[in-house]
């Protein structure tokens, strides 16, 4: 009889501590506080980030649609630009980005002056640097045609009628653009490396290049492969660097995969899904990134 | 450091070889100092020849566009009253668009401030039970390249009626900044003791009271710098304002200085000039609380 009692009540007993469980520390009517200070925000994630993703996973779950991706050349070609924007874009900034940042540890005002000035890019909206860099290089009319013609008396090609001399300027752009914003962190990083570290190796003899590959690399490694993960997945996102300066011409030779997505697939042929699978097909590379970046920030938060 | 150096070397040294290693070091700051000169006037080309491209031109008139020129000469400031007078049929809405733009970004700040600030009160301050999945959630949002989410998200609202609403692009946004947000509020909350809501709550305060009385003010200094990241962020967006805002009078300026673009005759000198005008605001606003956004919170600035 005893036994079955317990039984009876163990249910409720279970349901009453889960439901400690569930409110923590939390007293009275503050548990209620609580969730409503978060309901906000989880609607706004499921409203916009969770319905979005899952419509567009919807969207792209068709097979037959990557078989008409695939066979698509200017996709394809979409692909290997990607693929040359992410080797150059990425590392040819994080690199810059490294060796300016020592640079602009330098003493002195005018140090302080031009990296005022060189954080210019970063600042300035990139829309209008971006339309800028494409009238720069118009070939009949842009600047550097024009320097290239009163100083050098030659004709410059013109930059946006070839596809790879049009990557190159979205590139360069993108470059142009970035560089100062991983500037500013590596600078960050570089300060928050204790003097007397460069002291004890001062004793010891590593000066020039030596302290740098001996003790500031090292001490920058671990934030220079989560700024190379960051700068990876951003890129991949990249849509105004080719979009205001090639507009993914000619031909649709320079599109990126954001870029082919939305304006080719989904404004010119009106085929939405094609976007989407474009787009997806980018998964494979940025899930397991995603993952890569998620478990280094855990061990480096304190650097970032 | 320098004291230990100087100590080091024997006292009994010959002048001469003193006298040859201070030359040696003086050789040398002056070849640092040359190469310091020489990347300077390397970094000022590079990133101010787009800038100056857009201010030349914006300062070209009518008929200077199509001329071979390093500078317009005589420089005319015709384009600017052209554009602040809305004289081309091209800029006759643009003062409206503008104040689109602004009241863009003052509801995306304000509502970034306000979710973001109540999720991690919630999660930090009251301390909610299984807050990390937000948060965690929340990080993940941070590093998914937004244009990945726009054709769905564009068809979603498309299907519901509301493009051409400004609250879809507020919407948006909100999502992609409240993110960086709970990340900042978290580790700046960090700083500030809990004894204090404690207190508070022994005291009587319900949670609502520490909220306002307590926790913002103490916020302060991490709701300017995120105040202005949202800020900067949707006043510079560029994709979801184009997909989303279509028609003359919902169009924010982003929008409109992308359709010159994409106009067969763009008139550029209009153009830059607008451009300059769209890039004051978020220059001035950068420049004024960049020491407020330190360097650690810098991280923000590359969701594009």
């Amino acid at each position: 009889m005893t036994v079955s009692a317990i039984e009876l009540g163990r249910p409720a007993v279970r349901r009453q501590s889960l439901w400690r469980y569930w409110r923590g520390g939390l007293q009275g009517s503050e548990f209620t506080w609580a969730v409503a200070f978060v309901v906000p925000y989880i609607g706004v994630f499921c409203a916009f980030v969770i319905y979005p993703a899952c419509y567009g996973l919807w969207m792209g779950s068709n097979p037959a649609l990557y078989t008409e991706v695939f066979s698509d050349p200017i996709y394809l070609n979409t692909v290997v630009n990607t693929m040359i924007f992410l080797a150059f874009g990425v590392n040819v900034k994080l690199f810059l980005a490294l060796m300016l940042s020592g640079f602009f540890m330098r003493p002195g005002w005018w140090t302080k002056v031009l990296l005022l000035i060189f954080v210019l890019p970063w600042a300035v909206p990139a829309l209008p640097t971006f339309i800028s860099i494409h009238w720069m290089l118009n070939g009949e009319w842009g600047l550097v045609n024009n320097f290239l013609w009163i100083v050098f008396g030659a004709d410059g090609p013109s930059w946006l009628n070839s596809r790879w001399l049009a990557l190159g300027s979205a590139i360069f752009s993108h470059v142009w653009k970035w560089t100062p914003f991983w500037t500013v962190i590596l600078l960050a990083g570089r300060m928050s490396i204790p003097q007397e570290i460069y002291d004890a190796a001062k004793v010891d003899g590593a000066t020039g290049l030596r302290r740098f590959t001996h003790v500031t690399f090292p001490l920058l490694a671990n934030l220079y492969l989560v700024l190379t993960l960051l700068a990876t997945i951003f890129l991949l996102g990249d849509f105004n660097s080719v979009y205001f300066v090639t507009g993914g011409g000619p031909a649709n030779s320079t599109h990126l995969l954001a870029t082919l997505g939305v304006v080719r697939d989904m404004l010119e042929l009106g085929k939405p899904q094609l976007g989407v699978a474009a787009v997806m097909s980018a998964l494979p590379l940025l899930i397991p990134l995603v993952i890569i970046l998620m478990r280094k920030l855990k061990t480096s938060e304190a650097q970032l | 450091v320098t004291s230990i150096a100087v100590e080091a070397r024997p006292a009994s040294a010959p002048a001469r070889s003193s006298e040859r290693m201070r030359r040696a070091a003086r050789r040398w700051r002056y070849l640092t100092n040359a190469g310091a000169a020489v990347v300077s006037a390397l970094l000022l080309v590079w990133t101010l020849t787009p800038i100056y491209n857009i201010i030349m031109v914006s300062l070209e008139s009518e008929g200077d566009v199509a001329v071979t020129h390093l500078f317009p000469s005589p420089p005319s400031a015709e384009s600017f009253w052209v554009v602040v007078t809305e004289g081309h049929w091209y800029l006759e809405a643009f003062w409206h668009q503008f104040g689109n733009s602004v009241f863009l970004a003052a509801m995306v700040t304000l509502f970034v401030l306000l979710i973001g600030s109540l999720t991690s009160f919630s999660i930090g301050r009251m301390r909610i039970r299984n807050g990390w999945i937000i948060t965690n959630a929340a990080l993940l949002t941070y590093v998914i390249p937004a244009s990945f989410l726009a054709i769905p998200f564009y068809l979603i609202m498309n299907h519901y009626g509301l493009q051409n609403n400004p609250w879809s692009v507020i919407a948006v946004l909100v999502t992609f900044a409240t993110p960086y947000a709970i990340f900042i509020f978290q580790e700046y909350g960090r700083s500030i003791p809990l004894e204090l809501d404690e207190s508070a709550r022994i005291d009587g305060a319900s949670p609502v009271q520490i909220y306002l009385r307590i926790y913002l003010p103490l916020m302060a200094p991490a709701l300017v710098a995120v105040g202005t990241y949202a800020l900067l962020l949707a006043w510079n967006e560029y994709l979801y304002q184009f997909l989303l805002l279509s028609n003359d009078r919902s169009m924010t300026v982003a929008v409109a200085l992308g359709k010159f673009l994409n106009s067969d005759v763009a008139p550029w000198n209009y153009m830059m000039a607008t451009a300059i005008i769209y890039a004051l605001p978020p220059l001035a606003t950068y420049y004024a609380f960049r020491n407020r956004m330190s360097s650690g919170l810098t991280m923000g600035g590359v969701k594009g």
